[in-house]
């Protein structure tokens, strides 16, 4: 286990640096990003060569880079273009997103799990259908449908919420948001547990323990769920980044000032500064919850070890 | 018992739903002006995040410059409805050649931290401004001053001055200035915010300056979380006759103007300074009176690359002038822009009223829609270049997608020819901008301006000057800078504003930039606020503004 963590560790050292290779290039090929930042008139010649000094834009991109790396390793990840530095745009964006993914993740486990559960236990029935049928239409419908529709009914017609959320973000004002973010994910968990759970309900350790007279209630929450949950916690584990990168949609419309905003910002801007650094940290992110569904496996089906 | 485990899931669910809920409500009063009418209350605001650091000669967009505004006097203000230069802080300016000028500041004006405005608060601010070292993007505001090539030297070799020697502090409140170069208008482009006084602090403590900026207008910065809201209070002690008529303004940052407006609609703002092009259509009847659409002292043109020989070879004015005749203006500002923009008609903006340079039909018949005239003025000046032309644009922010592709539209339609024209998107701003200073345009590409100050001046020498600032198309006319110079001697307003248009007849002549439209500022307003108008750079004047 110990030995198989430590691999998995190294792994990630390569996947890291390609990944950052990749953005700060993609980043740097959209060219001089100080043309933009004087409006619609030229920056004067002097100047922007002067900002470009600062920014490190006049050296090769190569050189750019490892300078970049090396300062990032001693925490420093750069100055945005309105002179903010990048780990305090973090220190702002990185908090409400995760509170934003905490509430999606919340949502796609308690209901995507307890509607597969049901629909998986009762295949064929209304219920089965109906839900199957639930989840095919939040699929179906775009994000940004979802969105707006929630924030026009809730927000604008009903009052129940406020269409966009207070630059605080607390948990409550989060629901209705991240019940959108999470709405396509949680249709696939859905799913995913509803066919496991049919497929698992025919295999002879749930017959045993059936016949061992078992009360159903452990049947299937120790046996049957347990032995199911695997494709779900795989999907769930790297949806963690997907949601926290992805979220550029629900945070427009919600107006929440958080990683994707931030990045979307950043690429507007073409400010290399925020993009690398926001996505460096996206990366990691993406490698430890992969790493921690590798080794939730065990704990689920103990037949999996690891060397 | 198995129906126990999915009441309870039920059970939870429901609560937290619940709980939620009522907590959303409680937590709804971010919006909504309060206080009553005595003054006190607090008008919410949309807000862009800033691009650049705010310091006045680094600001040179609206969402920075709406800061600057109610943070900030300076010597001179523009009226909001007539445009016209009024002495804020200066007693007076005088000069007798245009070149060398005499400031007065009035004395009692204080810093909001107590520090008296004088001369060297203006004089050091300039300084700054100017000063090569202090990357400032609005530096070239002071390249009409004397020195000017020391403390900023074009080709960014080293700075062999720290002060513009055209400075002088004679008194505690008077200072002298001395141009480069005749310039008449001078004092009245003082009124822009980057010539705004500076107090000691700036340069004390620049960091924590940024972090709270101190000005002298009539609101203080009572707390400013970068990328997402400004607090900004009435200044009590403010010495100026402008009083905040407000307890104070709430900037907040919006991801998306859409939001902002359903926050509006759902009563959480007050003011909404930008309506997005979404929404222009309902508006009216969401808003009644209060949506305003006045004019701004923006024009949208398109520009031509003529350092590209395809587009600058003789006879090409008139495939130019022919281009112009094929856009059908008035049909495009009415379908795509709900009149929130008016055909142009020439090169300046409606806003300088007639004194100030505005002429209508100065374009003449080069701007009017004609489609056979169109056609023809195209094959005499030998067709299209390639038998194309590609408009470039920026496909990021606004709605340039879609009037580029009706300007194609209407010129593929006047031409019978369904691939003359296509639009070009680029991806983002910078990369767009990018491809402007490189001179890499092929074709015809969108150029917008925003005046810096009410003048004639400022729409037509940064943008088709000789290698002039803002000169993106690069159009080069001796006759026009000829004329240009004279009106920049002319001490007589009338006859200046007289040069200025015969240089833009010679601008048109060539058709060195096609005008499409003039654009207005959009806003809408909560019932609790009362009193709001935009001014001419679409700004709400927010010191004006009652909440009830």
């Amino acid at each position: 286990m110990g030995r198989y963590v430590i691999r998995r560790l190294l792994q990630m050292i390569p996947v890291f640096f390609g990944a950052t290779l990749l953005i700060f290039l993609m980043v740097n090929v959209m060219g001089d990003p100080i043309a933009g930042l004087c409006g619609d008139r030229q920056c004067d010649p002097a100047t922007a060569a002067q900002l470009r000094k600062e920014f490190g834009l006049d050296k090769p991109v190569w050189q750019q880079y490892v300078t970049y790396m090396a300062n990032v390793f001693t925490g420093d990840f750069g100055t945005a273009f309105n002179g903010q530095e990048v780990t305090e745009l973090m220190a702002t964006a990185f908090p409400v997103t995760i509170r934003l993914t905490i509430v999606a993740i919340f949502f796609e486990i308690v209901i995507g799990i307890t509607f597969g559960v049901v629909t998986g236990l009762r295949r064929g029935r209304p219920v089965d259908t109906g839900v199957l049928l639930g989840t095919l239409v939040v699929i179906s419908v775009p994000i940004f449908v979802t969105g707006l529709l929630l924030q026009l009914l809730l927000g604008v017609e009903w009052g129940w919420i406020s269409p966009s959320v207070s630059p605080e973000a607390p948990f409550d004002e989060l629901i209705v948001p991240g019940l959108v973010l999470a709405s396509v994910s949680l249709a696939y968990v859905t799913r995913l547990t509803r066919t496991s759970i049919a497929e698992n309900r025919r295999a002879d350790y749930v017959r045993t323990a059936v016949a061992k007279g078992l009360p159903r209630r452990r049947v299937v929450t120790r046996h049957l769920l347990r032995n199911s949950l695997i494709p779900v916690v795989t999907f769930i584990g790297t949806d963690i980044g997907a949601l926290m990168g992805g979220a550029i949609v629900t945070e427009r419309i919600f107006n929440i000032h958080g990683v994707g905003f931030q990045l979307y910002q950043g690429i507007l801007r073409q400010n290399t500064q925020t993009v690398v650094g926001f996505v460096t940290v996206l990366v990691l992110v993406f490698l430890v919850a992969n790493l921690l569904v590798d080794l939730l496996y065990a704990v689920l089906d103990p037949r999996i070890r690891y060397a | 018992m198995r129906g126990a485990t999915h009441a309870r899931w039920a059970a939870c669910a429901a609560a937290v739903a619940l709980v939620a809920t009522a907590c959303g409500d409680d937590g709804n009063d971010g919006g909504g002006g309060s206080g009553g009418s005595d003054g006190s209350g607090i008008v919410s605001s949309s807000w862009g995040d800033p691009q650049n650091p705010l310091e006045p000669a680094n600001t040179n967009e609206v969402q920075g410059g709406k800061v600057l505004d109610m943070l900030f006097r300076g010597l001179k203000r523009y009226d909001a409805k007539t445009g016209q230069a009024n002495d804020m802080l200066a007693e007076k300016i005088e000069t007798s050649d245009s070149t060398n000028f005499t400031v007065t500041v009035k004395s009692g004006w204080t810093f909001s931290n107590g520090e008296a405005v004088t001369a060297k608060s203006f004089v050091d601010a300039w300084n700054y401004g100017a000063s090569l070292k202090n990357n400032q993007k609005n530096a070239y505001f002071f390249g009409y001053i004397d020195g000017y090539d020391k403390v900023h030297p074009e080709d960014g070799s080293k700075q062999t001055a720290d002060t513009l020697s055209g400075l002088k502090v004679t008194g505690e409140n008077t200072f002298t200035v001395k141009l480069n170069q005749k310039f008449s208008t001078f004092p009245d482009t003082l009124g822009y915010s980057a010539f705004s006084p500076l107090p000691t602090a700036f340069f004390d403590d620049h960091a924590a300056w940024l972090d709270k900026p101190v000005g002298n207008g009539p609101y203080t910065v009572d707390s400013y979380a970068k990328g997402s809201v400004m607090k900004m209070r009435a200044w009590d002690a403010y010495p100026g006759t402008d009083k905040a008529q407000n307890g104070g303004v709430d900037l907040k940052v919006y991801t998306d103007n859409n939001t902002a407006y359903t926050d509006l609609m759902a009563g959480n703002l007050d003011l909404v300074d930008d309506v997005p092009a979404s929404q222009l259509k309902n508006a009216p009847s969401d808003l009644g009176d209060r949506y305003i659409n006045t004019p701004a002292g923006i024009i949208q043109t398109l520009a031509f690359p003529f350092y590209d020989k395809a587009w600058d070879k003789p006879g090409m004015e008139k495939v130019r002038t022919g281009l112009s005749r094929a856009i059908d203006r008035e049909q495009i500002t009415e379908t795509i822009f709900q009149k929130t923009r008016t055909p142009a008609t020439d090169w300046t903006s409606p806003v300088l009223g007639e004194d100030g340079g505005y002429k209508e039909g100065l374009c003449g018949d080069a701007c009017e829609y004609d489609p056979a005239a169109a056609k023809k003025l195209i094959e005499e000046g030998g067709g299209l270049p390639g038998g194309q032309v590609k408009i470039s644009y920026n496909a990021d922010t606004g709605s340039h997608k879609e009037w580029v592709d009706a300007v194609c539209n209407s010129v593929n339609n006047a031409l019978d020819n369904d691939k003359a024209c296509v639009g070009n998107p680029v991806g983002t701003f910078a990369d767009f901008r990018n491809q402007i200073t490189q001179l890499k345009m092929s074709g015809p590409f969108r150029a917008g301006w925003q005046m810096d100050y009410p003048l004639i001046q400022n729409f037509l020498q940064p943008l088709y000057y000789t290698n002039a600032s803002s000169n993106d198309g690069k159009w080069t006319n001796a006759e026009f800078d000829k004329l240009v110079n004279e009106a920049n001697a002319e001490t007589d307003q009338a006859k200046a504003v007289g040069l200025f248009q015969q240089a833009e007849e010679v601008l048109r002549d060539d058709m060195g930039a096609i005008p499409l439209w003039y654009q207005n500022g959009s806003a809408g307003y909560s019932e609790q606020v009362s009193d709001v108008a935009l001014n001419q750079f679409s700004v709400p004047v927010y010191n004006e503004i009652k909440v009830s």
